[in-house]
């Protein structure tokens, strides 16, 4: 079997964001960038499955800018073996990466493609869905384990209130949770000779997907500062100040 | 050969993260214990720092002069007892092996050392022989095909860990070409290693004695002609000294980056202390400062790449780096108040760990005499 991961590069998670003055979205000049958390569990994720002897290679994918051949890199540091960059400088919503990464599964058969839940820039949690749709195949979301067996993959589902478990044919899709696993550190060496893992670079032109925007973003701005608290006297002046706020019973 | 940039960048940041997610949360915990744990030995092994500077023949990274100090301004910037888990291995341990060894030597030890999976030290100093290093008083003496060792060697770092030993011993007659180095493996009968020594600082990196009753050391495991163990030393030190200084360096980063976050949060009279020109004045020293002895540091890294004779530039980079950081540790207790006291906020702890810097793999005195016997011999 063969495990497609798709990896985006993202604002790294350390850097406190900034939002452009004009509102039109997150300043991204001179900003460190890195793998989206989710995605490098799903390389981990990929990555014990190929070490556990249940599959025989992992692809990792990315649709964005030439930077993003640097994320890939870093999956092929923790152990991918090849990468494909699926180059543009244009903005790419989720419809248009599940469509590429629809033709991408067609020309791999892969039995399974593992994916973040969704990346920390924009939130979306969308494009392991959308892929499942135009696939056609099933999806287990927000996994928390991933059991994978002759066939089939059983998925423990992290939702509200505990864990649901489902069990998927082949081939699937699967969104990873934070608590699937702690990815591993790429080896200094493993850097080194990541370089000579094979990288190919696409286009979108040559899968035909048509990327045009589909969504406007009308404002992108700062979560609204916190204004101080007040404090009270005693429970009952707490009470009063409650009932007068509409929040006591 | 240096690295494509981009792999090079690659391999920055993956030490960086290493750094701060894994080792810089584990600080109180190796001071407290004074032992780095078992499974942060095996990161360490498995991120491949051990083999920073072997080259890539034997599995290290071959990485240059250059790129080892920035590396290690990263490793700075975490408690120093980290760094010198594997420290020996990278620098003085080792280096006398990739510089002088032969290849029958390179190739039995070489790949062990840079995978972490022998622990290496270097043994120099000894109880009546410290900056006066020529004067070594282990004797080597000739026996058929082994040399017969006796001595002892104090405050040898890492020795209670330590798989194989680096050591100088006298084989001719006073004064430093009666010096020569072997490669001793711990096991060799008549080997003991003392109890790791109470120290000020970095808790976690040990220093023990070593001593050498009738040790058959085989012949062959002599490093270089006889007689030239200490050029090999000083030639060891001179490129140890420059990875010590990058390390100084980026504890004074660290120590800033704390000062500088601590400052624009504590409140005092009605504000930031960062707002008060007295604090700012400290900060802006200490920055300047540290900025001064990265350059230095940097520019004696790219002369070394380029072949360059650097012994004067190496013990000005200690001399200014090592300096240096301990006034920047000072600072950062003076800007921290009450709270740099308090060993809760790690910084007086800093202060105590990089006061080590001054001291060892070269005083600063020596560095001052290095640097004007070289001034004085080169006329200036």
């Amino acid at each position: 079997m063969k495990i497609l991961v798709p990896v985006k590069r993202v604002i790294d998670y350390n850097v406190k964001p900034r939002v452009k003055a004009d509102g039109s979205g997150v300043d991204l000049a001179n900003v460190k960038m890195s793998m989206n958390p989710f995605d490098e569990i799903a390389v981990e994720e990929a990555l014990r499955i190929k070490e556990a002897g249940n599959a025989e290679e992992v692809i990792a994918v990315s649709v964005g800018p030439a930077k993003a051949a640097e994320t890939l890199r870093t999956a092929l540091a923790m152990g991918a073996d090849r990468a494909i960059l699926i180059e543009t400088d244009e903005t790419v919503e989720p419809l248009a990466v599940a469509k590429l990464l629809a033709k991408v599964a067609a020309e791999e058969n892969p039995g399974l493609i593992l994916l973040g839940k969704q990346a920390i820039d924009d939130d979306s949690n969308q494009t392991g869905q959308m892929l499942a749709a135009l696939l056609g195949w099933g999806q287990a979301t927000f996994a928390n384990t991933v059991t994978v067996e002759a066939g089939s993959i059983t998925v423990a589902r992290d939702v509200d209130g505990g864990l649901q478990t489902v069990k998927l044919n082949t081939p699937a899709i699967v969104t990873t949770d934070l608590r699937l696993n702690e990815p591993r550190y790429a080896s200094l060496p493993n850097i080194m000779k990541a370089k000579k893992k094979p990288l190919d670079t696409k286009t979108p032109g040559d899968y035909g997907v048509d990327i045009t925007p589909r969504l406007t973003t009308l404002k992108v701005a700062e979560p609204p500062v916190r204004s101080a608290g007040i404090k009270v006297a005693d429970v009952d002046a707490l009470v009063e100040k409650l009932k007068v706020l509409g929040v006591g019973a | 050969m240096a690295l494509d940039p981009d792999i090079f960048d690659a391999l920055l940041d993956g030490v960086r993260r290493f750094v701060s997610e894994r080792l810089r949360p584990l600080e109180a915990q190796v001071s407290e214990t004074d032992e780095i744990p078992d499974d942060l030995v095996q990161d360490m092994r498995e991120l491949g720092l051990f083999g920073l500077s072997i080259g890539e023949e034997f599995g290290g990274l071959g990485l240059n002069m250059e790129e080892e100090v920035r590396i290690a301004f990263e490793l700075g910037r975490t408690s120093p007892a980290m760094r010198s888990t594997f420290g020996t291995n990278v620098g003085i341990g080792s280096q006398g092996l990739v510089m002088d060894g032969n290849d029958a030597q390179k190739a039995k030890y070489l790949p062990a050392i840079a995978s972490g999976e022998i622990i290496t030290s270097f043994a120099l100093t000894e109880p009546d022989v410290g900056s006066d290093s020529g004067a070594v008083k282990s004797r080597a003496e000739l026996d058929g095909d082994a040399y017969v060792l006796n001595g002892s060697k104090r405050y040898i770092t890492n020795a209670d860990k330590a798989d194989l030993f680096t050591v100088m011993a006298r084989t001719g007659g006073p004064g430093p070409k009666g010096v020569s180095a072997f490669l001793v493996p711990r096991d060799l009968p008549g080997l003991s290693v003392g109890k790791p020594e109470r120290k000020m600082g970095q808790q976690g990196a040990h220093v023990c004695d070593v001593t050498f009753d009738n040790v058959r050391v085989p012949a062959e495991n002599r490093l270089g002609a006889e007689g030239d163990g200490f050029k090999v030393a000083m030639r060891v030190l001179d490129r140890g000294r420059l990875h010590i200084s990058a390390v100084c360096v980026g504890a004074a980063e660290r120590l800033i980056a704390d000062s500088v976050a601590y400052a624009k949060e504590r409140q005092q009279f009605g504000k930031p202390i960062a707002e008060f020109q007295m604090i700012q004045a400290m900060i802006a020293d200490s920055v300047a400062e540290a900025k001064a002895a990265k350059a230095l540091v940097l520019q004696t890294a790219r002369a070394k790449d380029r072949g360059e004779r650097i012994t004067e530039d190496c013990a000005c980079a200690k001399l200014i780096a090592s300096e240096m950081v301990g006034r920047v540790a000072d600072r950062a207790v003076q800007i921290f108040g009450g709270a740099g006291y308090i060993a809760d906020y790690g910084i007086e702890r800093f202060y105590r760990d990089v006061r080590l810097f001054r001291i060892y793999e070269g005083t600063s005195e020596i560095q001052r005499t290095i640097i004007a016997r070289e001034a004085l011999r080169n006329e200036g």
